[in-house]
């Protein structure tokens, strides 16, 4: 479902004289459908840059980017916007909505914005917002107001709302308690069960070692020091 | 997935550019704009991006290049080489222009109810009680209370105002909406539900945009691709993000890196 | 023209600027209710005192013309008698009192009662000819959208009126559809003159001080822009004339002492004058002498 070929990824910094940084090179990865992989690597490595790069947020300095049909690396904006609706889904760690717009509907809207009916996404925000243990008397609420773990649990619904062939996740169980902790696992291994294919970052080792079938250390993708 | 390769763009822009004496005004601009698509257009004043705006909107004639709009009747059609009667017709109907500020968008010594009402009226709607529904109903989609239709815009705050620009312009269901600083002067909070409030009408309508401004958080909120404007030229683009995030030209990383983080 | 000042030249204008008036007439009876741009001249009275009527007036009179002149209906008013007493002695035309009788007739604010028939001119004095005027200041955009046929903004002038007032509250001056194209500025004649406006006489409108002219040529289609859920009502006050009895006549409301006493009476003397001569009586009409 996601194949990485020879992705290399460089920084150039035209405000301090042009200095180009490589931070990536030869990236290889492929990630069949209902698999799991975990990235790995100490602070910095360049996970989390890989991850942007897969979701079109970074760019690729070469190299391709398979998600399903499409190279990410290659595609022009409408194309990744139209995969991102559709196949591909990213867990942040950030939660980034317009102010005002209630919890319920900062969760339905994925659906919405694939045609799924208002009812029915509503159905499945209040679902996915009442597993992961949001009060009902939140739902109706700006999640820009709410706790980090609440924010981050809100996000966690967001992610998970749309059945997206492919997924990125970024710390999902940062921040948890053991319960919310749970839900997040069973969420991602019912993802699976469905034929998901997911690449995630986790620093908690156990959940890791629980979801994941493959970890991929991303030290072996950074380039060669200069000398 | 599936509608990707039916349609075509609803307005395609080919090497446009316009020129105030020697001095540029905008240049070497092109770009294909989807149905459904909010795009963004930021730079600096002076940049070149309400010149631009004001080329694809018809408000100005650009010296050089063409701006291809999706018509209903008869598919893509050269806006700045089409009749004056069209390009009128076309601004009453299909595309909507929201000014940075509301007094030019709006007529200030007519109700807010016959503000709303103008453009139906324009397009031949005849019977008072519809017309009246029609605005209320706007009124109240853009979180006005029906108890100010009769009120004149000059008696509203400049939140008021704007959103009332908005509902005036939206009623008749438009395609394009051309929006220049919409939510400029305008206190933050204000801001946000102005900003809530395009985005709910952007999705439910179907609704493509083109928004010039200055701040780059409006355009994360709102806009799908972005384009970076300096000195007539567009020095970058692509999904707004990706630009955002990840900026290629020195220009947007200087611009990017001169926003404070709150 | 035996009672013709020869100081002057036949009904003041000189013969060119006379063909140049009639250029515009022709060119206004030929678009009906477009409004066609002339060179206004300086008359000797001041504008708004009928300036762009009089230079109608004077561009299509001819010797063997009987003129007649009213301002709000009446003959008699100071406005009315010194316009009639100008052509008498620049033009030695003969003048008249009677609707019937005329073949010119210039008005200020109002359509005579009595039906008018092929061969007569009506000449209107306009103040403001640009009915879109009060809602777009700019005279350019206002041309435009004559061009364009973009009328909207005439309707939304009158939701306006049925937004404050609860019905179309302009009583005069009431925009009307000329063939089915041009919006036109009727003058401001009540709106109850406006169903007259289609009739078998020549209109002109003149507009001195904004030096336009328009025309409507006979039995041209004239219909008063309205709602379908408002529809245009040539209303008038619920009252015969006191004086005539006149139940179909437009009134004006005289009040007659200072406790409160008032009467109605036809707007139109020659009409009123006429009905009473042959034996009709109003309410408060005085008893004959005789």
């Amino acid at each position: 479902m996601i194949r990485i070929e020879n992705l290399s990824k460089t920084f150039t910094l035209h405000n301090q004289g042009g200095a180009v940084i490589p931070v990536m090179t030869g990236a290889e990865l492929a990630v069949a459908k209902g698999e799991c992989i975990a990235l790995t690597g100490a602070s910095g490595a360049g996970k989390s840059t890989l991850m942007r790069m897969i979701y079109g947020n970074y760019l690729a300095a070469s190299g391709h980017i398979w998600v399903g049909e499409v190279d990410v690396a290659a595609a022009n904006p409408r194309e990744i916007l139209e995969l991102r609706r559709h196949t591909l889904g990213y867990v942040s760690q950030f939660l980034r909505v317009v102010p005002r717009v209630p919890t319920l509907e900062v969760v339905a809207e994925p659906l919405l914005s694939v045609g799924v009916a208002k009812e029915a996404a509503l159905e499945r925000a209040r679902d996915l917002l009442g597993r992961l243990n949001i009060p009902e008397t939140l739902w109706s609420l700006s999640p820009t107001t709410f706790s980090g773990g609440e924010q981050q649990r809100v996000n966690i619904a967001r992610g998970f709302a749309h059945d997206y062939p492919a997924l990125l996740l970024d710390e999902p169980t940062a921040s948890l308690d053991a319960t919310n902790r749970e839900v997040v696992l069973a969420l991602i291994e019912e993802a699976k069960a469905r034929g998901a294919a997911i690449i995630g970052i986790f620093h908690d080792e156990a959940a890791r070692d629980r979801v994941c079938d493959r970890v991929i250390d991303v030290t072996g993708y950074a380039p060669p020091r200069a000398a | 997935m599936s509608n990707l390769q039916e349609s075509g763009p609803l307005l395609s822009v080919r090497d446009v550019a316009k020129f105030y004496g020697a001095r540029v005004g905008c240049r070497d601009v092109s770009f294909d704009l989807w149905p459904g698509e909010v795009m963004g257009i930021v730079g600096e004043s002076g940049s070149g991006k309400t010149t631009l705006l004001n080329c694809l909107a018809g408000q100005l004639t650009p010296d050089h290049g063409e701006v291809l709009f999706d018509t209903r009747t008869d598919g893509l059609k050269d806006t700045v080489r089409m009749s004056e009667p069209e390009r009128r017709m076309l601004r009453r109907t299909d595309w909507a222009f929201v000014h940075q500020h509301a007094h030019e968008g709006l007529r200030m010594n007519v109700s807010a109810g016959g503000n709303v009402g103008e453009r139906l009226m324009a397009v031949g709607a005849r019977n008072y009680g519809q017309i009246r529904e029609e605005a209320l109903d706007w009124l109240g989609r853009v979180e006005i209370s029906g108890e100010r239709i009769d009120d004149r815009p000059s008696a509203f705050s400049g939140g008021m105002r704007q959103r009332l620009q908005i509902a005036r312009n939206l009623v008749t269901g438009p395609r394009l909406v051309f929006m220049d600083e919409p939510t400029g002067g305008l206190d933050v909070s204000v801001q946000a539900r102005l900003l809530d409030l395009l985005r709910g009408l952007v999705r439910e309508m179907g609704l493509s945009a083109i928004i010039v401004t200055h701040d780059l958080a409006v355009v994360r909120l709102l806009a799908d691709r972005l384009m970076v404007m300096k000195g007539g030229e567009v020095v970058e683009a692509g999904l707004t993000d990706q630009v955002l995030d990840d900026p290629q030209h020195g220009y947007t990383q200087l611009l990017v890196s001169s926003v404070l983080q709150v | 023209m035996d009672g013709q000042d020869q100081a002057y030249n036949f009904a003041y204008l000189d013969e060119q600027t006379k063909r140049m008036i009639r250029r515009a007439i022709l060119k206004g009876l030929a678009v009906p209710g477009y409004q066609v741009p002339f060179a206004s001249r300086e008359m000797p009275m001041p504008y708004g005192w009928g300036t762009g009527g009089v230079q109608v007036s004077a561009a299509v009179m001819v010797p063997e013309d009987r003129f007649k002149v009213i301002d709000q209906g009446a003959d008699d008013t100071t406005n009315a008698v010194s316009i009639r007493k100008f052509f008498e002695k620049t033009a030695g035309v003969a003048v008249t009192e009677r609707t019937g009788e005329a073949t010119v007739i210039q008005t200020r604010h109002r359509i005579p009662e009595e039906e008018l028939g092929e061969g007569q001119v009506l000449v209107y004095q306009v103040p403001i000819p640009e009915p879109l005027r009060f809602l777009e200041p700019s005279e350019v955009e206002t041309r435009k959208m004559h061009a364009l046929e973009e009328y909207g903004l005439m309707h939304v002038k009158l939701y306006e009126d049925i937004a404050r007032h609860g019905a179309i509250s302009t009583a005069y001056a009431y925009p009307v559809k000329v063939e089915g194209r041009y919006v036109m500025d009727p003058s401001p004649i009540p709106k109850f003159d406006n169903p007259k406006m289609e009739m078998a006489a020549v209109q002109l409108f003149g507009a001195g001080r904004e030096q336009r002219i328009y025309a409507l040529p006979p039995y041209t289609k004239v219909v008063s822009l309205d709602f379908e859920d408002h529809p245009f009502d040539p209303s008038k006050a619920d009252h015969p004339c006191d004086l005539c009895g006149a139940e179909d006549s437009y009134l004006d409301e005289v009040i007659v002492d200072d406790a409160g006493g008032r009467m109605f009476v036809c707007s139109d003397t020659d009409y009123c004058g006429t009905r009473q001569a042959n034996g009709h009586r109003g309410a408060l009409a005085a008893e004959d002498a005789a």
